[in-house]
């Protein structure tokens, strides 16, 4: 570990591209998205589904689908990931950098012991440890998400465990080797809303015990408030607001993320009905001229539907709109 | 599970009884007169032998009365005299089945690997050249006749080329092993007897390629399918998420999870060609159940008819729950009760 390491981001993403589509015909879903985690920090990523909040993020560590294209800079303390060969990524994947996804269910290998399924994880990565060490170690791991009775757990099928155990057992699958980063792709928005509470304590509270970089993706702002430091919105395949998550709730500078804080449900106020942003996000391939949100804007000039929003910066704090505050600092 | 198995094997012998019966009944429903099988056209005016060649075959006895002495004698394990041979239907049946058992094991073998390796490369390699020819190779093998292809590479091995034998499971002249499984390649190995074992597979390759290529047709699209849908589940991306290489995620994750619907097809095919491999064995000359059904058929030998139909009967039932066992086994959801 040199001394450097501290200054430089644990992961670090640079107008990352993702197309998809055959015989040169390809439309792009991730736009050019650019975000960065230090080491022990979460970073949320909030936006609608099909922003291509979660295909950039499998992209960045080479899981897009065979159809797919991409381009950009990805780099993973320091080394560049976009071009690495896939027995190179396969090395990092589940051992450095760990992803766990939406349903539990269906992530889970139905026809596989939970037992098999961790002692792989662990052996994919550990090739001179027994099978019988793996288990070990695969029973303490799922001593580590809370999970009663391990040594029984493991003998059992995904079938056997209700929505938020599966979703432990994927915790407990991703952080078996330790990693330095963890992407959480919307690991909640599949379970019980009473269940979903203790999922995020358990990522919360492994997180901070074991000093991982977390990226939690959510289309659910409020699940960031309490658990992320710092907040990307995602709109259209694009960053459109980037801040530390206290900075951001307080002093939104797009209109995209005062529609998304209006929309959270609060229990302090009593009103008839919950804000929604009006209209849906564009298809792919037929993002509007202008700005990507013009259409839906409740603020929107003729500029915007002219002109991409130049990136306005104030301290760390980000935005891409015409009229936020801050200097100019990037014309896209 | 073993109480469910007990209980499937304690149905059995009522099932066997329906077979039996229904066999029996099915055969005095037939236009045809045995007779005619037994007796020589120029005889069957003497009604001293017509009497006597009644009273010989029990044709002289009652329907009830049949039934009840052949199920009595199907327990002691006699299922009658054929009128053909001259010889035991259960001797027969006992030379005729590990026969065609030998051929369709061998035939099976080679369709299911080569029809699961091929629907999970053409799965793999989706839209590609390569998915374009194990498809065509495998619609190839579901869709052209088997007594078509069968004749068209015996002609191109056997006859033009001279490279294998033409029929039947052995040199006719060579000297046979002593008789352990009923399968000349295993009881030439058996006895020690090298040259024989050499002999009886360069005659099985043929005949089990040939029936081995439809099942591999109908096995590799199933599983080329099942491969496509498998591929796309969420847990092939955790996989991958965890490193696995993509053999691994192929073999241990996806065809794993498409076991199910192959042992349905595997199993079925199996029971299937034991009693339906009758073109490939009459091409082959292979001695086999299926052509000794079509003799019997042909001859209205009613003892064989009931006896082929038997025995095919029960390998049905012991397939289904061989291929239902197998279920649980391949799919930890399924749970029997």
């Amino acid at each position: 570990m040199s001394g450097t390491m501290q200054d430089e981001p644990l992961f670090e993403v640079r107008d990352l591209r993702v197309a998809f589509g055959k015989h040169g015909n390809f439309h792009e879903a991730v736009r050019g998205i650019s975000l960065s985690v230090n080491p022990g920090e979460v970073l949320g990523i909030v936006g609608e589904s099909g922003s291509g909040k979660s295909v950039g993020m499998l992209a960045a560590i080479g899981l897009q689908s065979g159809n797919a294209r991409v381009s950009g800079s990805v780099r993973f303390r320091g080394r560049e990931l976009i071009g690495l060969p896939n027995s190179e990524l396969r090395k990092l994947r589940g051992s450095r950098i760990a992803m766990i996804f939406q349903d539990p269910l269906s992530s889970l290998n139905p026809v596989m012991t939970v037992g098999n399924q961790l002692s792989e994880a662990i052996l994919l990565h550990n090739k001179d440890l027994s099978k019988k060490a793996a288990m070990r170690r695969a029973e303490d791991l799922l001593a580590l998400v809370a999970i009663p009775q391990p040594d029984r757990r493991l003998q059992q099928y995904p079938h056997e465990f209700s929505g938020g155990m599966r979703q432990r057992v994927m915790i407990a699958m991703a952080v078996a080797n330790d990693p330095d980063l963890l992407i959480a792709d919307e690991p909640t928005t599949a379970l019980d809303v009473t269940v979903q509470a203790q999922i995020m304590e358990v990522l919360a509270e492994l997180q901070e015990r074991l000093k991982l970089g977390l990226i939690l993706i959510t289309h659910d702002l409020g699940v960031l408030a309490g658990h992320a430091d710092r907040v990307a919105v995602v709109y259209s395949g694009q960053v459109i607001e980037q801040a530390g998550v206290d900075d951001l709730f307080a002093r939104p500078n797009h209109p995209y993320t005062r529609g998304l804080i209006a929309s959270i449900p609060n229990m302090a106020e009593e009103k008839e009905r919950l804000f929604s942003i009006e209209g849906t996000p564009p298809a792919l391939g037929q993002f509007p001229r202008g700005c990507a949100f013009n259409p839906r804007c409740v603020e929107a000039q003729d500029i915007c539907r002219q002109l991409a929003p130049p990136i306005h910066r104030l301290g760390d704090h980000t935005a891409a709109c015409h009229f936020a505050a801050g200097t100019v600092e990037d014309t896209r | 599970m073993l109480s469910y198995i007990l209980r499937r094997l304690i149905a059995m012998p009522f099932l066997i009884l329906g077979i039996v019966t229904l066999a029996f009944l099915l055969t005095t429903v037939v236009k045809g007169d045995p007779l005619s099988a037994i007796v020589s056209e120029r005889q069957m005016n003497n009604p001293e032998v017509v009497a006597a060649a009644k009273a010989r075959w029990g044709l002289d006895k009652s329907l009830p009365e049949r039934y009840a002495i052949y199920v009595t004698n199907l327990l002691k394990g006699d299922m009658g005299t054929s009128f053909i041979t001259r010889r035991p239907v259960a001797q027969d049946v006992m030379y005729r089945l590990p026969a065609t058992m030998e051929l369709v094991l061998s035939a099976m073998l080679i369709g299911s690997v080569v029809g699961i390796t091929l629907g999970v490369t053409a799965a793999y390699f989706r839209d590609t050249a390569i998915d374009h020819s194990a498809r065509f190779f495998a619609l190839f093998g579901s869709s052209i006749p088997v007594f078509w292809l069968g004749l068209a590479l015996l002609y191109l091995t056997s006859v033009k080329w001279g490279i294998l034998p033409g029929s039947g499971r052995v040199d006719a002249r060579a000297a046979l092993p002593p008789v352990v499984t009923g399968f000349i390649t295993i009881d030439a190995l058996l006895a020690g007897n090298f040259k024989i074992f050499v002999d009886a597979l360069w005659h099985l390759i043929l005949p089990s390629l040939v029936l081995g290529w439809t099942v591999a047709g109908t096995i590799s699209r199933l599983v080329r399918a099942n491969m496509l849908e498998v591929m796309g589940r969420e847990f092939i991306l955790t996989a991958r998420a965890k490193g696995a290489g993509e053999l691994r995620v192929v073999i241990r994750h996806a065809l794993r999870n498409t076991l199910v619907p192959t042992l349905t097809v595997i199993g079925y095919s199996f029971a299937y060609l034991l009693t339906g491999a009758v073109l490939t064995e009459t091409i082959f000359s292979w001695p086999g159940m299926g052509s000794y059904a079509v003799d019997a058929a042909r001859g209205l030998d009613f003892p064989a008819i009931i006896g082929v139909t038997i025995v095919g009967g029960v390998i049905f039932l012991l397939t289904n729950l061989a291929t239902d066992i197998a279920y649980v086994v391949a799919n930890p959801r399924v749970r029997l009760g």
